[in-house]
């Protein structure tokens, strides 16, 4: 069995509330970090972390600059910064060009943790109104890490999911409401 | 898509070149970062293999200088994060304008938003006059622009919104003449500017100042590199003076961190002792 070691997931309009379903369903013992990338567009400037924790028995932190990935813990990049990993599994945060019109984009934080993780990494794009994430997820895959897709049918916003799936051959296309069952049982022995 | 990235041993062996060759070192940048800016001027300029890249950089300085201009970040605007202007106009300029003669160093300034910015807000307090506000980059290019004090006319709504969360109260479009597509800042602002290339990851202390700006610089730097730098701005800070950072950047775990206090929430501290 794959030993994974991170789980990225990319998300724009329309996925808060499968992050937030997918965050307080997968127990309060998961076993590695998970990393959020969430087009913001201001609404949930400083809610989004408290948001999160309400919901969740998992530890909600914004990433900072130099910090060391820990399981259990859920990573939050800021607005308005690019968030990319080190060898070191720390991150670094990058103020340059936005991406698909977005910073945080989700294909620099991708590519950037698959280059770190390869084959233990885990990339899910969400519901959304961009093609932020396709690239990235592409990479990943190539890369041997697994590739995971919301279903478009099930997304408030498809574009995004929809362009994942053009772009590349995901290795899973899950409903919504299924994803939290899913992701934990990839850590069932 | 590149499937084949530039290694991490590659990089290491080029930004060793690149010190060797012309004396610019990215060795203690985060690696992360500058491995992304590497990729993508690699990828845009078309290398065929990274050995013809890394022969064109040891043989041609033109394209080491287009080298530094590219992988350099030189994002920036004005008055952004509107409420750390306003805690420069209501706490920081106050006690600035108890000296005879203000020196404000912006280190990183890239093409100079930020330096245009604290001359409108020194402006306004009535310190321009007794000010010199020296703008530093490593990037030639940025300060060739920021020299010329003008920018595209399609960011003035957006700057003029920050301008006016910033605690501003006149017409932002005062400060500059519009022609075409460009925004020509007032001389008189230009007038009260210095700017200069400087590395900090070489080159020394040039000034005693009462205010440091460094915003969004430092994240692209390894700790120990942050912490080189620190000294460095420490070293070049009057006692009292104040020290500004990007939002998610911090003193907190740098070796001069005992000696300074931060300002409020914003991220602003001034330093409270000398060093022993």
């Amino acid at each position: 069995m794959k030993r994974y070691e991170l789980l990225v997931i990319g998300g724009s309009a329309g996925s808060l509330q499968v992050i937030l379903s997918l965050l307080a369903k997968t127990g309060d013992d998961f076993p590695i970090p998970v990393l959020v990338v969430l087009h913001r567009n201001g609404i949930f400037e400083s809610s989004l972390e408290e948001l999160l924790s309400i919901r969740t028995g998992l530890t909600i932190k914004e990433v900072e600059e130099k910090d060391i990935l820990k399981p259990g813990i859920v990573y939050i990049c800021p607005a308005d910064y690019h968030v990319l990993l080190e060898q070191d599994h720390s991150f670094s945060l990058d103020y340059s060009e936005r991406v698909h019109f977005s910073r945080p984009s989700i294909d620099v934080t991708f590519r950037s943790a698959s280059d770190v993780y390869g084959p233990g990494l885990i990339g899910l794009v969400l519901s959304g109104g961009n093609a932020d994430g396709a690239d990235g997820l592409a990479y990943i895959r190539e890369r041997s890490g697994l590739a995971i897709v919301q279903d478009p049918l099930t997304a408030e916003v498809p574009y995004m999911p929809q362009q994942a799936i053009f772009r590349m051959q995901p290795d899973f296309i899950v409903p919504a409401d299924e994803l939290p069952f899913f992701i934990r049982g990839l850590f069932h022995k | 898509m590149d499937i084949n990235p530039v290694q991490y041993e590659e990089l290491e062996l080029l930004l060793s070149d690149l010190y060797k060759r012309y004396g610019y070192d990215f060795s203690e940048y985060s690696k992360a970062s500058i491995q992304r800016r590497v990729q993508r001027l690699f990828t845009l300029d078309k290398f065929p293999s990274f050995a013809e890249f890394r022969y064109r950089l040891q043989n041609d300085s033109l394209y080491f200088r287009r080298f530094v201009e590219e992988i350099t970040v030189n994002v920036t605007e004005m008055l952004r994060d509107p409420s750390f202007y306003r805690t420069l106009r209501t706490n920081i300029l106050p006690v600035l304008a108890t000296y005879p003669f203000i020196r404000i160093w912006h280190a990183g300034c890239s093409t100079g938003e930020e330096v245009y910015s604290m001359a409108i807000l020194l402006k306004e307090a009535g310190l321009l006059h007794k000010s010199l506000l020296y703008g530093t980059d490593i990037n030639p290019l940025v300060i060739e622009k920021a020299r010329k004090g003008i920018f595209p006319v399609s960011q003035m709504q957006k700057y003029s919104e920050n301008y006016i969360q910033s605690g501003g109260v006149k017409d932002f479009s005062s400060y500059y003449t519009a022609n075409y597509h460009l925004a020509k800042f007032d001389s008189a602002l230009t007038g009260k500017m210095i700017f200069s290339t400087h590395n900090l990851v070489s080159d020394f202390s040039f000034n005693e100042f009462q205010l440091i700006l460094c915003r969004n610089v430092l994240i692209y730097f390894e700790r120990d590199l942050q912490s080189k730098v620190f000294k460095l701005f420490d070293y070049s800070l009057e006692n009292f003076g104040y020290l500004a950072l990007g939002s998610k950047e911090s003193l907190r775990f740098s070796p001069i961190a005992d000696r300074y206090r931060q300002v409020g929430r914003e991220k602003i501290w001034r330093k409270v002792h000398e060093a022993i």
